[in-house]
């Protein structure tokens, strides 16, 4: 894991990347880790962009929370690593 | 979803950064904090992707202002801070983000912390409490390798004399002639210094290189500022995205 460190960002980042899929701001979402169960903004995750595609982990456990990969007109979500997401409704209304 | 940007001005704040003013047709407001993606396409179809934090205040309307640093053996950077020219187009998307940002509703105190270009857009939420007319008290803590790579130099001096911000440089490399405090990293004493204590409450911003930011959030952690109160973006290398 001590690979990891230093070379990752904030789920602040994948902003733009879910952006080609949800409607709904997925990084001030609450997820809940699938793994260690500790439940946090999506923003707050640590994401690792340099690999073929996106991956954000658990800033607690390190596991993986979401995997996106896109490859010509596919994109592959993985989302197991997530028990739920839970969003603040109020910014629907914006 | 891409919407198109015309550099109308650009200005160099450093030798190596450049801020970009773009005016974007039916760009929405953005929330101070947030940022944007860009993207640049080759005539061969390649197209590469970066994220960049908007500078400029949310009152700027269709404006945006990004502030760019060349990374020398970067894509992208090269491009937008030494060949881009007035007049040229970029595509942007965005804004984006909801999590790292200031809303003008916001009356706590309010630490920034800086690391190099992470100015960029805690310099958004400066001007954003300043065109707002905000009285939420606003510290800022800039480290910065020296004074000639500081962004912004002469707008933050003018607001710290209006007392509109209450600003702490730290040299990281090289410190101007009789400066308090040698050049060096950011330590307790510094944060116990140049910080609001945390019985103040505050929400913290801090924004730098990932390396940066590890050390400066386990800094106010440990000066007893709660985790739940930092809020981080951390920018570095981030590959070959399209």
């Amino acid at each position: 894991m001590s690979s990891h460190i230093y070379d990752y960002l904030d789920g602040n980042a994948a902003g733009g990347e879910l952006s080609k899929i949800f409607a709904a701001d997925v990084t001030v979402a609450e997820g809940q880790c699938a793994h260690c169960g500790s439940t946090k903004r999506f923003a707050e995750a640590h994401l690792y962009m340099q690999c073929p595609g996106v991956v954000a982990r658990c800033a607690v456990c390190e596991q993986i929370l979401l995997r996106l990969v896109t490859v010509r007109d596919r994109a592959l979500l993985d989302l197991s690593g997530m028990t739920y997401l839970s969003f603040d409704t109020s910014q629907f209304e914006q | 979803m891409w919407h198109v940007g015309e550099v109308i001005a650009l200005h160099d704040e450093t030798a190596t950064a450049r801020t970009i003013t773009l005016e974007v047709a039916g760009w929405p407001a953005h929330v101070a904090g947030q940022h944007v993606d860009v993207r640049l396409t080759a005539p061969d179809g390649y197209s590469a992707v970066r994220s960049y934090s908007i500078a400029s205040g949310p009152s700027s309307e269709r404006r945006v202002e990004l502030t760019v640093e060349r990374l020398d053996n970067g894509e992208v950077s090269p491009y937008l801070t030494q060949e881009l020219a007035v007049g040229d187009r970029l595509e942007l998307r965005g804004p984006i983000g909801g999590w790292f940002v200031w809303r003008t509703h916001q009356t706590e105190p309010v630490q920034l912390v800086a690391g190099g270009s992470g100015i960029v857009p805690l310099m958004s939420m400066i001007r954003s409490r300043k065109a707002a007319g905000s009285a939420a008290p606003f510290r800022l803590l800039y480290s910065v390798r020296e004074r000639a790579a500081v962004f912004y130099r002469d707008e933050l001096r003018a607001l710290t004399e209006n007392e509109d911000l209450s600003l702490t440089y730290a040299y990281t490399r090289l410190a101007p002639a009789g400066w308090p405090r040698p050049p060096g990293r950011i330590d307790p004493t510094l944060i116990a210094n140049a910080t609001w204590p945390s019985n103040l409450g505050p929400t913290c911003y801090v924004c730098g290189p990932t390396s940066f930011v590890e050390v400066a959030a386990s800094l106010l952690i440990a000066s007893g500022h709660s985790p739940e109160r930092i809020r981080t973006e951390r920018f570095g290398p981030t590959g070959d995205r399209k």
